[in-house]
């Protein structure tokens, strides 16, 4: 159950974390750790922040509450390790 | 005390309601399209005698934003303008609505460009009737003076929390000096009392007005707003009902009827014609016919009910009235038809008369009482008819 909305629709600061801009992907990236090289730039390039290093044994990872689906990841890996796979609803 | 009954210009009218309302933000576009309102009460706060911020801003699109922001942050605040000024302001006003902004807001209703015209009708404001903005017009200037108190006592109840537009005439009313009762600051200070906001902006605890809202719950805040619109019309009623209390005035909240009760052919108008209209009804009548007015004053929420009780005894109601919805007919009997349908009731006519300041002259009113008996019984015209028409001056179709 969501929570009740407010009279004047008025939000609290930091609204972005509770609106979940996943839903709107078409398309998501999927990662080939084995083809991974660990330089990053995928990290650097996603305009919503959602991909992260692994912690501990490094590669990336992708926050699908986030990710839009736009593909610039798989389009600038080095290594081609992401392919865009069709969003399933 | 003494009331201070004196001639005033409408416009001077309004800007004295105001100051006696103690706004803490004025913001408007200070030239062309706009009123003396703006100007006398930027006087008052220069001589001291409004205590307030007054805004002076580049555009409309500018002022109404500026008011939006006063009123997140939690104060009284005020703005008018007209015609291209309002079409100028039309994004921002709907943010003021979705935001559940208690703006009080006049409107000086002036005909829309193009042509460019700068005189007297109602295609401004009743363009922006969707916007959720709760909407009252008046037919003098003593009405729009009452108004203001019982505009921001409206928007500001907390259970409303919404944006109301006061209409005058431009010119008619804005320009034209009449006697009228001022308020007595006392009084206007116990009907209203300062404004105390639900929610605000506050660096203490922020907070996010007219925030991103997806799918799934924008449909929901949509329909919060028109229930909130729709729900406003009992508190627009008591609003009415106590400042008939304090100050000894007699106002129907919704609408005024004049000789309709058993009037057989009705005219529904609103705005400063329905003075004419009166003149008409009270000519016809002295030669015993059985007709009468229905003077609108809230346009929204729309009184369907209540339009329904005050036309159902009609045979002929013609809606008169200075706007167009293009390609349909005029937007107030498209209104009143709407308040019909599924009822058996009276056949409803759509004259759109008095664009960009044609005069409406009781001769015509005369006519349109005359024409309108002609089709009882019958099913009305899909178009719309259009009053005073000087066909001699339009070319064929080519």
């Amino acid at each position: 159950m969501a929570d009740k909305l407010n009279e004047s629709a008025v939000t609290e600061p930091s609204s972005s974390p509770a609106t979940k801009t996943g839903a709107w992907r078409s398309q998501r990236p999927v990662v080939d750790l084995d083809k991974c090289i660990k330089c990053y730039i995928c990290i650097d390039l996603c305009p919503e922040g959602a991909i992260s290093a692994l912690p501990e044994k490094g590669g990336v990872q992708v926050d699908y509450d986030y990710c839009k689906g736009c593909g610039i990841c798989a389009s600038e890996c080095p290594q081609k390790a992401y392919t865009m796979a069709p969003e399933e609803k | 005390m003494m009331p201070r009954k004196t001639v005033v210009e409408g416009s001077m009218a309004v800007a004295e309601a105001v100051r006696l309302c103690r706004p803490q933000v004025i913001s408007a576009y200070p030239i062309t399209p706009q009123t003396h309102i703006v100007e006398d009460l930027s006087k008052m706060v220069a001589d001291g005698e409004l205590r307030c911020e007054f805004v002076n801003t580049e555009s409309e699109f500018a002022a109404a934003s500026v008011v939006l922001g006063a009123s997140a942050a939690g104060v009284r605040t005020y703005t008018a303008t007209t015609s291209q000024g309002l079409f100028l302001m039309f994004e921002v006003l709907y943010n003021i609505a979705g935001s559940r902004l208690p703006i009080n807001l006049t409107c000086a209703n002036r005909a829309v460009s193009a042509p460019i015209n700068i005189w007297n009708d109602q295609q401004d404001s009743v363009s922006l009737r969707d916007a959720g903005w709760l909407q009252l017009y008046c037919e003098d200037a003593q009405e729009i003076h009452d108004f203001q108190p019982i505009a921001f006592k409206v928007a500001e109840d907390p259970r409303v929390r919404l944006p109301i537009m006061t209409m005058m005439d431009g010119f008619v009313l804005t320009h034209t000096y009449e006697p009228v009762e001022l308020m007595d600051q006392e009084l206007v200070d116990s009907y209203l009392p300062a404004y105390k906001p639900v929610v605000k902006l506050d660096v203490a605890h922020p907070l996010t007005f007219g925030a991103f809202a997806q799918p799934n719950t924008y449909h929901e805040i949509r329909y919060m707003l028109n229930r909130a619109v729709m729900g406003a019309k009992p508190k627009i009623a008591a609003a009415f009902k106590e400042f008939n209390e304090t100050f000894g005035r007699d106002y129907a909240p919704f609408m005024e009827e004049y000789r309709s009760e058993d009037a057989d052919v009705l005219v529904l108008s609103l705005g400063s014609v329905c003075g004419t209209i009166k003149d008409a009804v009270d000519e016809l009548r002295t030669e015993g016919q059985k007709v009468g007015l229905v003077k609108l004053r809230m346009h929204r929420p729309l009184p369907k009910a209540e339009l329904r009780k005050a036309l159902d005894r009609a045979s002929v109601v013609a809606v008169v009235e200075k706007d167009i919805s293009m390609g349909q007919e005029g937007i107030i009997a498209t209104d009143v038809k709407s308040a019909f349908a599924g009822h058996d009731g009276p056949t409803v006519l759509s004259y759109v008369a008095g664009l960009g300041g044609r005069d409406v002259p009781v001769p015509d009113v005369k006519k349109v009482f005359k024409e309108a008996a002609a089709w009882k019984g019958r099913q009305a015209p899909d178009d719309p008819i259009w009053l005073g028409l000087n066909t001699g001056i339009i070319p064929e179709v080519q």
